[in-house]
């Protein structure tokens, strides 16, 4: 046998500079995640700190008191009753429409120059500013009819429209078209197919989207602005007179000097920001739970 | 019960009422015209957005006219030159995109080619709950919390880089707590989770065989990320930025609480300054006649600089995905 | 079995004389079931295609299909893959119509009537022309419902006689002992063979006048495949079937009569198009075929 001299394959990582130069490139895609990581858990471990000594049951009901009060008095109720009802309205309003809207995507126009068209300014729609929703509800609705819950409703509503039209569109993509087959080949119309087989299968992907629209929706401060008049009287009625919400309060509140003020302002970040977790979660659950199409 | 038939209907099987031949049913078609309806809504509703608030801010195109890009803002005087707002958006969101970009690809890269599908899922989530927390929650620990906080290292570096030519007139005094930068940075973590999803997506595109080519040609995860994933994911990858920066470009209410609601044109970014949506937010509700149609003014600007972009940003995101999947 | 019988080929133009191997007698009124109002002459055929070619977009994907379909037979159709034999069996329940730039081309009469005529509802077209497919594709929802779904549609919402319906069309799917402690456990949870009697026992609940089948074996086991061609056997009084199979024993096994789809090429164009090659009852086809063709497939040599 010959001696083997010679090279001796190694089979590790590439030598030197290459090697050095991919770990440098992973740590930084580290350090990336890490620099995203630091400032989420400061801003929730500060809204937790400063919100949670303020939140009692009194805190969430109570009346919204002057701003110099201090911490102990008062609270944000009618800023929750005006979130629950303008939102509320806003996914009324919405969600039907966008489900409808993704239908037609899916199911009958989709591939046409109109159902193209659509579904890009769908896409585009969703990338308009906020304060912009808001703005042209003032322009076409309040100088009309006054600032009301229903002016946020309407604003929030076309926030929430394009992206209830996504994730639906999204979500009908995915039922198996067997699925559809075996329901036309049993002689049902399309809007039978659509409403009896297609839904159904799809709706655990559709509620989960809807639920994240709302999330969405429930922490938007720039559309209220100029719709419901932010106020501190509570205010029942969505359909007259100005309103309040939970963000409009937090808005009003954090440029104000009394400390009073602030704390409320921290604890309904806190009631906020559980809201929208709240929301988040109970998407992915549904998600988990209720979205299987076939064997 | 039949509707017109010229031919004797053949064997109507148990439970089928319906002759053989019938129009289409009345329930079908307004179904699909109640979809159709539903459809157009999103088009009509873009349509009325522009026209609306046109009408609403004529009176300050019409006041004006090419003076709306002047730089001074002045309500009392009645002077509506709208060129610092616009510069502030432009610098605020530059810095964000700048900021978020790098670190955005970063995650998704690290989300798709480093980390085992287990680990993949708990990083996913930290990018959802940051997309979760309302901008009104990062505004408010932003002026109470981050501002001080930053104020101080803004002193230190504004005369650390005193005397240093330019430097200096980016990063000297005036500093404020609240200025240009402070809004770039919350931006910066406003628009990442936006960034990441889409350029994960992006990333996903890049077929299998050229990554394994890749490998198979002994490339470490560097080398195969610049040959393999990069040049397919280039263009879409622009997309996810320029969607980003339309995103930062319209932010509003966290930009209001921290960007100083000083409207001044100047290169230090350490100072106060303005923004379109932030002076809309701060202004509005003191403001009538001319002066609001000058904030609606803003607000048209906006729109119109948000929907090209996201035009853009959209049609090169979905040729980048055809391309992907050719 | 079938008793073997003598018979010369069938030409596929006139319809067939003898009497088809069933205990039926010709001349009894061909429905079954006692509710139902039938048509057709006796020995006149359920289906009659003439001369059909079957285009997507401008792809001819089947050419000049004449062919007639007889009450409580049931007819395979077999050939090998890409010969159109699934597109002509879709043309019988208009399922084509759901594809993009689909188009039929010549005449197909269904009792005399013809199915693409202008007026023609496909709804009311598949509520009499049932299929099964090649995947079963229960819906997501309970046994029960499943089954119950095609009535429901025709406007049966009665508990009771939905109760009956279900109960019914599982027995007659061979499926009701097997699920009947279970009829709202989802309908997803079953086994292939299971599944696929599920879709069957959906298709019957409506009471159609013909069963179409396409490839509704392929994705079984022998032993799920076994119990369906039991089903089918058992059904065909009935029912009239066409059966869809690239398993030739299958057609020797449950068919009547088998039409042999094959490819044919075009040299200039490089395309291909389905024809039907020769059409008979399954014994002459597979014991006697005509056509070199036929007997190149049916004994292995081809396909």
């Amino acid at each position: 046998m010959a001696v083997t001299t010679g090279q001796q394959f190694n089979l590790r990582e590439a030598k030197g500079w290459r090697r050095t130069k991919n770990r440098i490139a992973t740590t930084l895609m580290y350090v990336a995640f890490v620099l995203v990581v630091i400032p989420l858990v400061f801003v929730l471990i500060t809204v937790v700190a400063r919100g949670i000594g303020i939140i009692s049951w009194q805190f969430l009901t109570a009346d919204i008191p002057p701003q110099v009060a201090p911490a102990s008095e008062g609270g944000i109720g009618p800023a929750i009753l005006g979130t629950f009802l303008i939102v509320g309205l806003a996914t009324v309003m919405a969600v039907p429409l966008g489900i409808l809207g993704a239908i037609y995507l899916n199911e009958y126009g989709g591939r046409g120059v109109l159902g193209r068209l659509i579904g890009f300014m769908a896409d585009v729609m969703t990338g308009v500013p906020s304060i912009v929703m808001g703005l042209f509800i003032f322009s076409i609705w309040v100088l009309k009819f006054q600032f009301s819950g229903f002016a946020g409703a309407l604003a929030l509503g076309c926030l929430m429209l394009p992206v209830v039209i996504r994730s639906t569109d999204e979500m009908l993509k995915l039922v198996p078209n067997p699925l559809r087959e075996g329901s036309y080949a049993l002689g049902a119309t399309k809007a039978r197919v659509t409403v009896t087989v297609v839904l159904p299968a799809a709706i655990g992907g559709i509620v989960s989207g809807a639920l994240l629209a709302i999330a969405r929706a429930a922490g938007e401060t720039a559309p209220l602005l100029f719709t419901i008049l932010t106020v501190t009287s509570p205010n029942p009625n969505p359909f007259s007179g100005p309103n309040t919400s939970i963000p409009s309060q937090i808005f009003s509140n954090a440029t104000s000097s009394f400390t009073g003020a602030q704390a409320r302002a921290w604890g309904a970040s806190l009631t906020l920001v559980v809201i929208a977790f709240a929301f988040m979660l109970a998407a992915r659950f549904v998600t988990a739970r209720f979205t299987r199409y076939s064997r | 019960m039949s509707t017109v038939t010229q031919q004797v209907d053949p064997a109507v099987p148990a439970g089928s009422t319906r002759p053989l031949s019938e129009r289409r049913p009345l329930g079908d078609r307004t179904f699909q015209a109640i979809a159709l309806a539903s459809g157009l809504l999103v088009l009509v509703i873009l349509v009325l957005i522009a026209f609306s608030t046109t009408q609403q801010a004529a009176p300050w195109f019409k006041a004006e006219g090419w003076g709306i890009f002047a730089k001074t803002w002045n309500p009392p005087a009645n002077q509506f030159g709208a060129l610092s707002f616009i510069y502030g958006t432009a610098v605020t969101s530059l810095i964000a995109v700048v900021m978020a970009v790098p670190v955005s690809v970063g995650i998704a890269l690290l989300l798709t080619e480093v980390v085992p599908y287990r680990w993949a899922r708990p990083i996913v989530y930290v990018i959802d709950l940051l997309a979760v927390v309302p901008s009104v929650v990062w505004g408010l620990w932003g002026i109470l919390v981050f501002v001080p906080w930053i104020a101080k290292i803004y002193g230190h570096i504004g005369s650390a880089v005193t005397g240093i030519p330019v430097l200096e007139s980016l990063f000297g005094p005036p500093t404020s707590g609240a200025s240009f930068f402070t809004c770039g940075i919350i931006l910066a973590f406003m628009i990442t989770p936006i960034v990441t999803s889409l350029s994960r997506e992006v990333i996903a595109t890049v077929p299998a065989i050229d990554k394994e080519g890749a490998y198979a040609l002994g490339a470490t995860r560097l080398e195969m990320i610049q040959g393999a994933v990069w040049p397919h994911s280039k263009g879409g990858i622009v997309g996810a930025v320029l969607l980003g920066l339309g995103r930062a470009m319209g932010e509003t209410i966290a930009a209001a609480l921290v960007i100083g609601s000083s409207a001044v044109i100047t290169s230090h970014l350490f100072a106060p300054g303005d923004s379109m949506p932030a002076v809309i937010a701060n202004q509005f509700p003191e403001a009538s006649g001319t002066f609001r149609a000058a904030l609606i003014g803003l607000g048209v600007l906006l729109f119109a600089f948000t929907i090209i972009i996201n035009v853009i940003a959209r049609a090169i995101v979905g040729r980048a995905a055809e391309q992907g999947s050719a | 079995m079938e008793q073997p019988e003598q018979e010369s080929v069938t030409s596929l133009q006139q319809p067939e004389t003898a009497a088809p191997p069933q205990a039926a007698p010709p001349q009894a009124a061909p429905a079954p079931a006692p509710e139902r109002e039938g048509y057709s002459e006796p020995g006149s055929p359920v289906f009659d295609a003439e001369k059909v070619s079957c285009y997507y977009g401008s792809f001819r994907a089947v050419t000049d299909v004449s062919l007639s379909i007889y009450e409580n037979e049931i007819t395979a159709f077999i050939g090998p893959s890409g010969c159109g034999k699934t597109t002509v069996l879709r043309t019988l329940n208009r399922m084509n119509d759901l594809v993009n730039g689909a188009r039929v081309e010549g005449d197909i009469r269904y009792r005399g009537a013809s199915l693409y005529g202008r007026d023609v509802s496909p709804i009311a077209v598949r509520r009499r022309i049932g299929m099964v497919f090649q995947k079963p594709n229960p819906f997501p929802k309970s046994i029960y419902d499943n089954v119950a779904y095609g009535p429901r549609i025709n406007g049966e919402h009665n508990k009771k006689r939905l109760d009956e319906i279900v109960e019914r069309s599982l027995r007659q799917a061979a499926l009701w002992e097997e699920v009947k402690n279970r009829l709202k456990a989802s309908g997803l949870g079953l086994s292939g063979g299971q599944a696929q009697r599920l879709c069957i026992a959906r298709t019957l609940a409506v009471e159609p006048d013909v069963v179409l089948m396409d490839e509704p074996c392929s994705a079984l086991d022998p032993i799920a495949t076994a119990a369906i061609e039991d089903l089918m056997r058992d059904i065909k009084s009935r029912y009239t079937i066409v059966i869809v199979t690239h398993n030739m024993q299958q057609a020797t096994r449950v068919s009547d009569r088998t039409a042999f789809f094959s490819v044919l090429r075009n040299e200039e164009s490089d395309t291909r198009t389905g024809v039907l090659v020769e059409y008979g009852r399954t014994q002459q086809i597979f014991e006697d075929p005509q056509d070199s063709r036929t007997e190149a497939y049916v004994t292995g040599q081809m396909g």
